[in-house]
């Protein structure tokens, strides 16, 4: 069993309220770095000590935050009213369990019994609008004594790891956040690293804006967790990345074109380390990148990520092969990574 | 007794319909102290028997009353095994239902694939679909259907193959989480609630005694086809049949004129399926024990066991006694164990107050005046 995604994936941290797994990585990784420091949006940011060959200044990201529900009203029999915190598909949210605000408290989210629709409702998606969580609260009043207005809701899933494939929640982008973990416990690189745990990314990539501008790194590496569209269809429109293929590797997104210097240098490592990967299409989606390279003077930067299935549901999918391929390449991307690589 | 973890036992117990061994056998487990005979029937249906007591009736047969609480529950089934992007990837399971499935509430489930390889194992899976924007146009705007939906035990194609058959069972997976209130909420309740109400009958009687057999049934196959209802109904020969179930509780989404508040006791059916004597009686039942019942119509088929039982044979009367349930036939059901322990109760006095001459009294009162 994987400790640490376990343990990453089964904590909550919903954008904009991420102290339970900012605490839990920092008790992760205090003993690796030299120094850690929280910012003024709730970033994570550590200092690795390096060798001392390289003089580069080199950022590594993996964003902690995922995407979960915000209460924002109670109503008169007790139940809660909310929204979505981060991208959703309506259809992910029936039939699901949450633990609902600090002290985590069970709430399920049902609907209309399917046996009192007819035939037309049983065609119509549920907008999030209409669901309710329920804690079992009898009235207003007992529900507003133990949940607020604003507290988060999380998905609720323990980790476990199938054959090569481990199911749980956000796996998105715990996946990353492991991922960096596992740097900061290897041998020193010949650079001091920064290693980043941002916030928000699920809410527009506000903490990796700011991240980068107070480090003010020459090079960035983003370590994340990638849709895999892997399934059965009619018609393969968008093969995508394919769980077991190896790390995924970005070149160019709705938000970014990934720095070419970086992508070709992690390809090539691929290809010198005998890793496996596989370039995602181009595409949609996007990453902390967006953000981090148009900071400041700009940063190179690029992004490997571990391919998941079923992203933004409580039972995501990833292979174990492909996360530790993941931390594989990105190791040896860091340690090949020279000043002259980032010339033009 | 103490209710919530033993339907804890009981709902995290895999047992679709057609399935139910494992299920039945928690229940045998518990019905055994309770109960003077206990047996499978031939379709799967736990039969147990609590004698009456007291001075045999001059024609040497003690009446029967039959409380039949149905222990299946609704799953899914392998229909189809598909590889992607070929027979060198990974393998995928279509689907299809087993009993009445809500399918909004499937994309992102956790279930139990029941492998009958060479092998049998229990593979875990999640339900996965492609998203909206890869879906063909005319689908995004709809719930997710079996034509969208996999099941993703994350193994390669191959090895799936040797693994599982089309026709294998899949059972959801959610472990029974208690809420605030004694409020619980999980898979099955639908219709483990009853069994544990049965249970909790067969503890009252313990402490009191009845002149009616009293035969407790867990009936199997009732989601599917009412199939344990019509075939216990038939080979058990009771003279009078109670069906225990669950029904619409207000919540979220339901706030129907035929709907019950949680922990507001039970629902006493009402309609075509019921006979008035056997209502009347439970409500004599509740009047001695001063709770509070409620009035559930049910103007056509009540959708219980009793629909079967009352047709068995040359006519049984019947009843139907429900607990108020939210969401059903998802993963999420909820109800209050309070409600339960008053079924139970209800189940218990109602038996104890059966005289021997219930049945020409109940025949009488048909032709009474009001």
């Amino acid at each position: 069993m994987n400790e640490l995604l376990k343990q990453l994936t089964e904590a909550v941290g919903v954008s904009g309220d991420e102290k339970e797994i900012r605490r839990l990585i920092r008790d992760l990784i205090a003993d690796q770095v030299a120094e850690w420091r929280v910012d003024a949006l709730g970033n994570l940011i550590a200092r690795k000590p390096g060798t001392g060959e390289s003089s580069l200044r080199v950022l590594v990201d993996a964003h902690m935050d995922e995407v979960g529900l915000m209460i924002t009203d109670v109503d008169s029999n007790g139940t809660l009213q909310f929204e979505t915190v981060g991208g959703f598909d309506d259809r992910a949210l029936l039939g699901k369990v949450v633990q609902v605000g600090p002290k985590k408290l069970p709430g399920v989210i049902g609907a209309r019994p399917v046996h009192l629709l007819k035939p037309n409702q049983r065609r119509e998606i549920v907008k999030v609008e209409a669901m309710r969580i329920d804690i079992g609260a009898k009235n207003k009043d007992e529900a507003a004594g133990k949940v607020k207005i604003g507290d988060r809701a999380a998905f609720v899933t323990d980790y476990e790891e199938l054959a090569d494939t481990a199911v749980g929640k956000a796996f998105d982008n715990r996946a990353g956040c492991a991922a960096l973990i596992e740097l900061l416990r290897s041998e020193p690189y010949p650079f001091d690293l920064y290693a980043s745990f941002t916030v928000q990314e699920e809410v527009g990539l506000r903490g990796a804006q700011v991240v980068a501008y107070d480090i003010a790194p020459d090079a960035a590496l983003i370590l994340e967790c990638t849709p895999a569209y892997d399934l059965p269809n009619e018609k393969d429109v968008s093969p995508n990345v394919a769980l077991g293929r190896g790390p995924s590797i970005y070149v160019m997104d709705a938000g970014t074109i990934q720095d070419p210097r970086l992508v070709s240098h992690i390809t090539r490592t691929a290809a010198a380390e005998q890793i496996p990967f596989q370039i995602r299409q181009p595409g949609g989606g996007g990453t902390n990148t967006a953000a981090i390279q148009k900071t400041g003077p700009g940063v190179p930067a690029a992004t490997i990520a571990v391919p998941g299935r079923y992203a933004h549901t409580p039972t995501m999918m990833i292979s174990l092969t492909d996360y530790h391929n993941v931390v594989k390449l990105a190791d040896a991307a860091l340690r090949r990574l020279t000043p002259d690589l980032l010339q033009h | 007794m103490d209710i919530v973890p033993l339907l804890k036992r009981l709902t995290e117990t895999a047992s679709p319909s057609g399935y139910e061994t494992a299920v039945a056998e928690v229940i045998r487990e518990q019905w055994q102290p309770l109960v003077d005979e206990i047996s499978l029937d031939r379709v799967g249906s736990l039969i147990a028997l609590k004698r009456g007591q007291g001075e045999e009736p001059a024609n040497g047969r003690r009446p029967r009353l039959l409380l039949a609480a149905h222990m299946d529950e609704i799953g899914l089934m392998v229909h189809q095994l598909v590889a992607h992007p070929d027979e060198d990837g990974y393998g995928f399971l279509r689907l299809s239902n087993l009993g009445g499935v809500d399918t909004r509430h499937l994309y992102g489930q956790l279930v139990t694939v029941h492998a009958s390889g060479a092998e049998p194992r229990q593979l875990t899976g999640v339900i996965g679909a492609l998203p909206g924007h890869l879906q063909p146009e005319a689908r995004r705007s709809k719930p997710y259907g079996y034509e969208d939906l996999v099941v993703d035990v994350g193994l390669p194609y191959r090895q799936l193959q040797t693994l599982v058959a089309v026709g294998d069972v899949i059972s959801f997976r959610q472990p029974l989480r208690e809420l605030l209130n004694g409020r619980v909420s999980g898979k099955a309740l639908d219709n483990r609630a009853s069994v544990a109400a049965v249970t909790v009958c067969l503890d009252y009687l313990q402490g009191r005694r009845h002149s009616w057999d009293l035969l407790a049934v867990a009936t199997a196959q009732e989601e599917t086809a009412l199939l344990g209802g019509f075939t216990s109904g038939h080979a058990q020969r009771p003279d009078a049949a109670i069906a225990i179930d669950v029904t619409f509780a207000k919540g979220p989404g339901t706030n129907d004129a035929v709907s019950f508040e949680l922990d507001g006791g039970p629902a006493l059916g009402l309609g075509p399926n019921i006979h008035p004597g056997m209502l009347q009686g439970l409500r004599d039942a509740a009047a001695a024990l001063e709770m509070k019942v409620n009035t559930d119509p049910h103007s056509r088929h009540s959708g219980t066991d009793a629909y079967a039982l009352q047709v068995a044979r040359a006519g049984i009367p019947t009843a139907v006694v429900s607990i108020p349930l939210r969401y059903m036939h998802t993963m999420v059901e909820t109800v209050v164990a309070g409600d339960i322990e008053r079924v139970g109760r209800l189940l218990g006095e109602f038996t104890a107050r059966l005289e021997t001459d219930f049945m020409e009294k109940l025949t009488a009162g048909m032709m009474d005046d009001e």
